[in-house]
């Protein structure tokens, strides 16, 4: 049986590598997505995980200095998707 | 076995199950094979892997530091932004005809997004249609 | 009586969210930041308030609970049949379909709330609404009758979000 602290370290390595593998292929599927819807969908996603990737740094440093980063990073990440659909649909952002 | 270690013990699962369900997110968003199938993936497992690793933060907050119940804001944005910015989508791939096209609706003309005083906003010089 | 609480009070749940919330972003609930959000959240409702015209409707606060953990928990059982769909399925054994479902709500926040119920328990994504607001279009990844997952959506989530809202 590994000891528990070693687990929590393995298990913070893992959820890095898994989070970033996550990333990669989201961009990816950025890069070869065959429309623009495809990309639009891979672009949140990448902002989904990297807001993952911030606080697992944060769980790792044991601070909290990245929440704002985070927050402020959802928030863009939901705003510019639905500018970018929104200009897809209408031709225009703000009417 | 501490308390301590259990708690590590909780927060390392949390970790995982995170850390997959949002790979399993982007690995459907490479597997599948329409840009409305694809959709299912990431906005969904996505979400739901980073709340759990961010339950995980939260745990961790307050076993080893002063306890902050910040990620509980992040959570709840997600939680409510996620259905919306995938209605968007949907629209999106609904209007370039990405998928076969859908059915009529049963009580009402047609589709808001397929309406044709959208259509007519539409620049010309872009292709609408694959 | 009632319309002075009207208009110092137009919204109370959201001048609650917006003290609550101030409170987790300055981080402690300190006598500064209560006073604080309570000023932001007697001021934003009445800046904000010409988009929404209509006055907030009453909803069963324990009814809505109870809907919320549903909803939680859903979330939470059908997202690792959609993970293990994703992972050990082919896409020519996948069976995606257009489902398009009638609404009995009238309500524009039940019909928000439902959709987003309906997006965020995997298998199905809502894509759009009639343009009159009658009906509802939903993209199921992976069901063999369009059928059963209407009468599912409609069992499970509208029939609780008519007792709550109307």
């Amino acid at each position: 049986m590994i000891a528990p602290d070693r687990l929590y370290d393995l298990a913070l390595v893992f959820a890095f590598c898994a989070v970033s593998l996550a990333q990669l292929l989201a961009m990816v599927r950025l890069v070869i997505g065959p429309d623009v819807t495809d990309r639009i969908l891979a672009l949140d996603t990448m902002v989904v995980d990297a807001i993952g990737l911030i606080v697992l740094l944060g769980i790792a440093q044991g601070t909290e200095i990245y929440f704002e980063a985070a927050l402020i990073f959802a928030m863009l990440g939901f705003v510019s998707t639905v500018a970018y659909a929104r200009f897809i649909l209408r031709g225009d952002i703000i009417e | 076995m501490t308390l301590t270690d259990l708690i590590e013990i909780v927060i390392a699962v949390a970790l995982v199950i995170g850390a997959v369900f949002t790979l399993i997110g982007s690995v459907g968003l490479m597997k599948l094979d329409t840009a409305m199938k694809r959709m299912h993936a990431p906005t969904k497992a996505a979400t739901l892997g980073i709340g759990a690793l961010l339950m995980a933060s939260m745990i961790h907050s307050f076993a080893f530091g002063s306890g902050s119940l910040k990620e509980v804001l992040i959570m709840a944005f997600l939680f409510v932004t996620a259905p919306i910015s995938a209605n968007f989508i949907a629209k999106v791939a609904i209007h370039r005809g990405q998928d076969v096209p859908p059915p009529s609706p049963p009580n009402d003309q047609t589709w808001s997004t397929l309406n044709p005083l959208d259509e007519a906003i539409d620049d010309p010089e872009l292709p609408t249609r694959s | 009586m009632q319309r002075a609480r009207r208009s110092i009070l137009p919204h109370p749940f959201l001048t609650f969210v917006l003290i609550v919330v101030w409170c987790l972003l300055a981080g402690g609930i300190s006598l500064g930041t209560v006073v604080f959000g309570t000023i932001l959240g007697l001021l934003i409702p009445q800046v904000t308030a010409a988009y929404w015209p209509d006055a907030p409707r009453r909803v069963h606060p324990v009814k809505i609970t109870l809907y919320v953990l549903l909803v939680l928990w859903d979330i939470l059982i059908a997202n690792i049949e959609v993970a293990w769909i994703v992972l050990t399925k082919k896409n020519r054994d996948m069976r995606s379909i257009w489902v398009t479902i009638p609404l009995e709500l009238r309500t524009p926040e039940a019909i928000a709330i439902l959709a987003g119920t309906i997006t965020l328990t995997p298998g199905t994504v809502t894509a759009d609404m009639s343009d009159e607001g009658h009906c509802l279009l939903i993209h199921a990844l992976n069901a063999d009758d369009a059928d059963a997952v209407r009468d599912d959506i409609k069992n499970r989530y509208e029939r609780r979000l008519k007792e709550i809202f109307e």
